[in-house]
């Protein structure tokens, strides 16, 4: 070992496809398991949250208006960048969640491969949950999956990193965009993805990432009227409650939050398909008349 | 307001369907565990029909206790039904289905008669449905494993289900029939304005030899939809009705782990671009906002058209208004039934004020009001913009506001200022710019040079606050699903 002395990162938060500080000039100290320092984060405000959904809101047409096979371009070249810094965040998780190197470069490179598996759903959804309907009578009449909007998604406290991204990565696939709150007690891996996505062709403020205090920042979120939906998979029973109440007040597509044993287990399609609404067109089919049996 | 009378070339004679088809009891109870019962504290309520105010019946008002009874017969039945093989349940259902083609006649006469609606609505486009969508959810209940829900996915447990009084028997399908297929029992509660139909449809489940306990109907008002919806043992909520019921529901079921679906309002925008065939528009626009005298959730209520053709639309608009008969539901010629309920009309009446104090220009087609009853004339509003209260409220009722756009780009950002997001329409030739524009809309369903078309294969619902969930389809099937 050397004993030359390393540089820190200040760590911020990633907004609009920008790196700002709270606006509230807080931070909170971030330890290790042991409880030694390892950084200041941002400790966000409302404020904070509002900006991140004016981002999201902004970065909305543009990301699910792209095609499908463009954005799991994109989403493959995040896990393109992250498999580049690999060790960065094998550092990182090992930190947060108190456990080896080695355990934590195998969650690290189940990570990357979420990251993939989500890639690669993009431009298969939509055929796996939409289709063309038998409708009774001369109509054309088709289905498609369409993204909800803004999505608030609350990262899972425990899981720092193989969790956010098993929350976040199927949010954005379908089209949607995301105002992520980090694991309230260790936000750094979360904090560091935001610098790989801004260096991932993901469009700016098609994910927002806020840390601090999970019920501060979640609170305006759930109440704000311009976002659309909100996965509550970082929010204990309580907190989870009064989210849904609040949420309720535009009605919001609530995900409540589900024990998940095992991050690394295959997910389903559950996590889009709760953030995807789906499109119905009819259109006459009209008719070539008697003489369209003649082949 | 225009009052000028428009002869018509032929004047009808009247056509009254025979109400002698159907047997109104003076009375009728809580359907609970396969009998029907007084309600615990004896209330009973009048139902009456909107077109005469002729009391039909007294139907049985269930309250906390006999939600408990109900949802705990059903809870009872559950273990069974959600046992049976899929097969089994399957022929219960395509029972159903026969029976009420069976008795479709009979079913809408009743519809008509506690409803209000136009016995031609009632006939051809309730009943029909209503039947499709039992055979249809038959179908699926033996091949759930096929469904992409996984392999053998289980039912729910008790489904609470509260419909509204604009359709039914249909809306009454719309649930029961995905909620047996699934393997869930039901406890559902109709609207007390239209309570009659669910009550024959108790009948119809002891014909077909259901399982006692697998339906249950609770007629009530809004206090046992949400003694219901708030039961602890109702594992599944499933609720049509309004915007402001629908966020109570979801405040309601926070931090419990009910499957909630909910299937609210709406502020349709009809798009008319100016290659559209103007006649076909017409008959599209009048389908939109006048069928069911407007009282449909997915109404098309705002009509937005292109500013070069408006003069002429509007006036073809208005020359086929002043044809449509309005009066006796039960006459096979009547196009406009009666307002549901007075209480509605009222609503209604204040909403048409509001307009007219807002500034906007009214018109209604001249025509005669029955004297007795709840009656609406069709009416639109011109030089109407997007801050009045008729082109944001849903109105509920016989009433079109008219807004004009110059380019697609403006025709979809009006469509879409709106919190709901369940319907619109689109009329032009142009196919590149149906694609286009439906693809931009922010509505569950999306009717190209058509409105108002339901299948029980299509899915059904919204997008915003018009709710969440979908009806119809492979995709109705998720509601009732532990998926």
């Amino acid at each position: 070992m050397s004993d030359r002395l390393s540089v820190l990162k200040t760590y911020k938060l990633y907004v609009g496809g920008k790196f700002p500080r709270s606006e509230s000039g807080r931070v909170y100290e971030v330890t290790d398991h042991k409880g030694k320092w390892l950084a200041n984060a941002p400790q966000s405000s409302r404020k904070d949250a509002r900006d991140a959904v004016v981002a999201a809101r902004k970065a909305f047409g543009a990301w699910s208006g792209a095609t499908a096979y463009n954005r799991g371009q994109v989403l493959y070249r995040v896990a393109e960048m992250l498999e580049g810094r690999k060790s960065q965040f094998v550092h990182e998780v090992a930190d947060a969640e108190g456990v080896s190197k080695s355990k934590a470069a195998v969650v690290v490179e189940a990570t990357i491969d979420r990251w993939v598996w989500y890639a690669g759903w993009t431009d298969k959804i939509a055929q796996v949950i939409g289709g063309a309907n038998p409708v009774a009578g001369p109509y054309f009449n088709l289905s498609s999956p369409e993204p909800t909007g803004v999505v608030a998604v609350l990262a899972p406290q425990e899981s720092s990193f193989l969790g956010l991204v098993s929350v976040l990565a199927p949010v954005i696939a379908t089209g949607n965009t995301a105002v992520v709150v980090a694991s309230e007690k260790s936000p750094l891996p979360a904090l560091s993805l935001g610098e790989v996505l801004a260096t991932s062709d993901v469009p700016g403020g098609t994910v927002n990432i806020l840390s601090g205090r999970t019920a501060e920042i979640a609170t305006p979120l759930a109440a704000h009227q311009d976002v659309n939906a909100i996965d509550l998979a970082g929010a204990d029973e309580a907190l989870a409650k009064e989210l849904e109440i609040a949420a309720a007040d535009n009605l919001k597509r609530v995900l409540r939050p589900q024990p998940v044993d095992d991050w690394t287990a295959t997910p389903g399609l559950d996590r889009m398909t709760a953030f995807l609404e789906t499109k119905t067109v009819w259109h006459p089919t009209g008719s070539l008349g008697a003489s369209g049996s003649s082949y | 307001m225009s009052n000028e009378k428009r002869s018509s070339a032929f004047e009808y004679a009247p056509a009254p369907e025979s109400r002698s088809i159907v047997d109104i009891a003076p009375s009728y109870g809580l359907f609970i565990d396969g009998e029907f019962t007084e309600a615990a504290d004896g209330k009973v309520f009048k139902t009456v029909s909107p077109s005469t105010e002729e009391v039909l019946s007294e139907v049985a008002q269930a309250g906390a206790e006999d939600v408990d009874r109900a949802v705990k017969a059903a809870r009872r039945a559950f273990e069974k039904w959600s046992a049976l093989p899929g097969s089994e349940r399957a022929k219960y259902l395509f029972r159903i289905a026969r029976i009420i083609q069976e008795r479709s006649r009979e079913l809408a006469v009743l519809e008509t008669l506690d409803n209000g609606k136009p016995i031609k609505e009632a006939r051809d486009a309730d009943l029909p449905l209503v039947a499709a969508h039992f055979f249809y959810y038959a179908g699926w209940a033996d091949k759930l494993d096929h469904a992409g829900f996984g392999p053998d996915p289980r039912p729910l447990g008790v489904a609470g289900q509260v419909i509204p009084w604009n359709f039914p028997l249909l809306m009454l399908a719309w649930k029961i029939a995905p909620a047996l297929a699934t393997g869930n029992t039901v406890v559902l509660k109709p609207a007390e304005t239209t309570p009659l139909s669910a009550l024959f449809f108790a009948d119809i489940c002891r014909q077909a030899g259901l399982p006692k306990g697998v339906v249950n109907i609770l007629p009530g008002y809004g206090d046992t939809g949400a003694a219901l919806v708030a039961h602890p043992d109702v594992d599944k909520v499933a609720f049509t009705g309004s915007t402001a019921v629908g966020k109570e529901i979801a405040r309601t079921v926070a931090g419990t782990r009910k499957k909630v679906t909910l299937e609210l309002g709406g502020k349709g925008a009809n798009i008319v671009f100016d290659d559209a065939p103007i006649d076909q528009a017409v008959e599209g626009i009048v389908n939109g906002i006048f069928f069911n005298q407007g009282q449909v959730c997915c109404a098309g209520s705002r009509l937005l058209v292109q500013e070069s053709v408006h003069d002429e639309l509007l006036e073809s608009l208005k020359r086929r208004l002043s044809t449509l008969r309005l009066g006796d539901p039960l006459d096979k010629n009547t196009d406009i039934g009666a307002i549901n309920s007075e209480e509605q009309l009222a609503r209604i009446t204040s909403l048409v004020e509001r307009g007219e104090a807002e500034g906007a220009e009214r018109w209604s087609a001249a025509c005669e009001l029955p004297s007795s009853g709840y009656w609406f004339a069709p009416t639109l509003f011109t030089n109407v913009t997007q801050a009045h209260t008729v082109a944001r409220d849903e109105i509920f009722g016989p009433v079109l506001s008219v807004l004009t756009f110059r380019t697609p780009d403006e025709a979809v950002a009006k469509a879409n200022n709106t919190p709901y997001g369940l319907s619109a329409g689109i009329w032009t030739e142009k196919g590149s710019r149906i694609l286009a524009v439906a693809n931009r809309l922010r509505a569950g369903v999306v009717w190209s040079n058509t409105f108002n078309k339901f299948d029980p294969t299509s899915p059904f619902g919204g997008y915003k606050e018009s709710g969440f969930g979908r009806e119809g389809g492979r995709h109705g099937l998720e509601a009732y699903l532990d998926v």
